[in-house]
């Protein structure tokens, strides 16, 4: 069974219908791409999944539920988590409790430490900035930040938005091989990236978005050596 | 300089009371980016009710008891009042552009005011005499009970909110849904309830401040909450508005001023200006204070948040 399931989806934003009808569906454990070119509506669908932008149509099916009329805050809970475009860290609370936020909705405190410890293992240069306003991390470090922030949830699917933007290639690489670690325990990935070549060889499967319309979709691998992709994403 | 130190000891007082006022106004606008103009009308109906509890109950209970009681009763309606206004009045208007919640304060801060009038009446309403606290006087400076009791208090409940919001799950998604109310929603909290949260303990601060004044000045009046509400504002964006650090530190700053004017404007003016001057030198300190530090005193520089 899919993990989530978007179905006809339509969202009008400012004034403009961002997505005409998205169809897609992510199952449990695999890393899947959305990409396009900026507008696309790739943004948009993420925070649609979010809840923080209102459907006019379609639905939006998470673990074989409906979550159309689900809250935002209450998506967490069942275990839906985005890291959103420009990151979007507490840049005046520490990064341990940036961290903390995370777990907003958990109360296993035992739980909670060894999560955190596991974090900072697997980000050192968090677990060296613990007492410092996430305001003064770099780029690279509140991506870290951000995506550590979203772990500590324990969602079951893991929402990223352009994790790639602005940074060195060096820090995209350490963030992204993070990333295929964490999602082989378990936790499935839908990732938004403009970067397309990185993302196809990041995931498994692709989906690319065009005007607010899917305009294909495949394996990672083909769409790779896809012409039509090669030629509009992959400026070859 | 007994003067000196006696007006100091005014001043703190004051100061304690403003800064719980003051509270109010930087919470909510931490978190909406609104001034709720209402905010010193609330504090004056913790005031009237407080009277009408004390009336009531009077000569029925011990005092420490009609006080206690009184001050729930207080902190209960005020709690009401701006859950309500927050709902009815705000709520709707979290996307408008932000002049229409601003009038909408006002407006707001009108209509308590004239129903307060309606219900308590023009006139002044005096405490009863309830007991004669004891005086103490050190070193020249004159002080009673109640008055330490009052500072007392005041401080302590700022030191609780300090570390509410620093220390608890809830006080960090309060600083979170103001630093970041998007992210906050992706964290799993729930933004509104959190704002509900705001005006409540906003309020419930306002409605103990109510019940000092009834005890610092003996009296209180329908539109008292107008020049309390400009001053503990002005001790907000004094002390860098948003910050509740700086509300606190506003607050007693402003308290002092206002007491050392009084005391001493007489006398630097030759007689000129008597101590009812002492709210336009307030306000002038505070233009002076904005001119060299725009943002308050501990208030961060204001940036757009992304």
């Amino acid at each position: 069974m899919s993990l989530l399931k978007v179905e006809g989806l339509q969202v009008h934003y400012g004034g403009i219908q961002a997505l005409k009808a998205i169809n897609f569906e992510v199952k449990q454990g695999e890393r899947v791409a959305l990409i396009g070119a900026n507008g696309a509506g790739k943004t948009t669908t993420l925070k649609a999944i979010a809840g923080l932008l209102k459907l006019q149509q379609g639905h939006i099916f998470f673990n074989g539920n409906a979550i159309d009329n689900t809250p935002a805050h209450a998506r967490v809970g069942l275990g839906i988590a985005l890291v959103p475009e420009g990151r979007g860290v507490f840049a005046h609370l520490t990064v341990a409790d940036n961290l903390l936020m995370g777990a907003y909705l958990r109360h296993d405190r035992t739980n909670i430490r060894s999560d955190l410890e596991r974090y900072y293992a697997l980000f050192p240069r968090l677990a060296q900035r613990q007492k410092q306003w996430a305001g003064t991390l770099s780029g690279g470090e509140q991506q870290m930040l951000a995506i550590a922030r979203a772990l500590m949830s324990r969602p079951r699917l893991l929402l990223l938005d352009e994790p790639s933007m602005g940074l060195a290639p060096l820090i995209v690489k350490q963030i992204f091989n993070t990333l295929i670690e964490i999602t082989q325990e378990g936790v499935t990935l839908l990732l938004v990236e403009q970067n397309a070549k990185l993302a196809l060889q990041t995931c498994e499967r692709a989906y690319v978005l065009d005007e607010g319309l899917v305009s294909l979709s495949g394996a990672a691998n083909d769409l790779l050596k896809d012409p039509k992709v090669i030629h509009a994403y992959l400026g070859a | 300089m007994d003067i000196f130190l006696q007006q100091m000891v005014n001043g703190l007082l004051l100061g304690s009371i403003y800064a719980l006022v003051a509270l109010g106004y930087t919470m909510v606008y931490g978190i909406l980016g609104l001034i709720n103009f209402a905010h010193g009308d609330i504090v004056m109906v913790g005031a009237m009710v407080t009277l009408s509890t004390i009336g009531v109950l009077e000569g029925h209970l011990p005092i420490g008891v009609i006080l206690l009681v009184a001050c729930l009763v207080a902190i209960v309606v005020c709690v009401l009042m701006g859950l309500l206004l927050e709902r009815v009045a705000y709520r709707p208007l979290r996307h408008a552009p932000r002049l229409a919640p601003l009038i909408t304060a006002i407006g707001v801060s009108l209509l308590i005011q004239y129903s307060a009038a309606l219900i308590w009446g023009k006139q002044y309403i005096a405490l009863p005499e309830l007991f004669k606290p004891s005086q103490y006087v050190w070193a020249g400076v004159e002080i009673n009970a109640l008055q330490i009791f009052i500072f007392v208090l005041a401080l302590l409940i700022m030191a609780s909110l300090a570390l509410f919001v620093k220390h608890t799950r809830l006080g960090r998604a309060m600083q979170a849904t103001e630093q970041n109310a998007d992210s906050a929603t992706l964290m799993g909290v729930n933004t509104t309830g959190v704002i509900a949260l705001t005006f409540a303990i906003g309020a419930a601060i306002g409605a103990v401040a109510g019940v000092m004044i009834d005890l610092y000045y003996g009296q209180a009046h329908y539109f008292m909450g107008f020049l309390l509400g400009l001053k503990a504002f002005t001790a907000a964006v004094l002390g860098g508005i948003g910050h509740i650090g700086g509300a606190m530190l506003g607050g007693l700053l402003l308290g002092v001023i206002e007491s050392l004017s009084a005391g001493y404007i007489g006398d630097l003016t030759g007689g000129l200006f008597g101590s009812n001057y002492r709210d336009v030198f307030t306000f002038f300190v505070l233009i002076g204070v904005l001119m060299l530090r725009p943002s308050g005193l501990l208030g961060r520089a204001t940036t757009e948040r992304a």
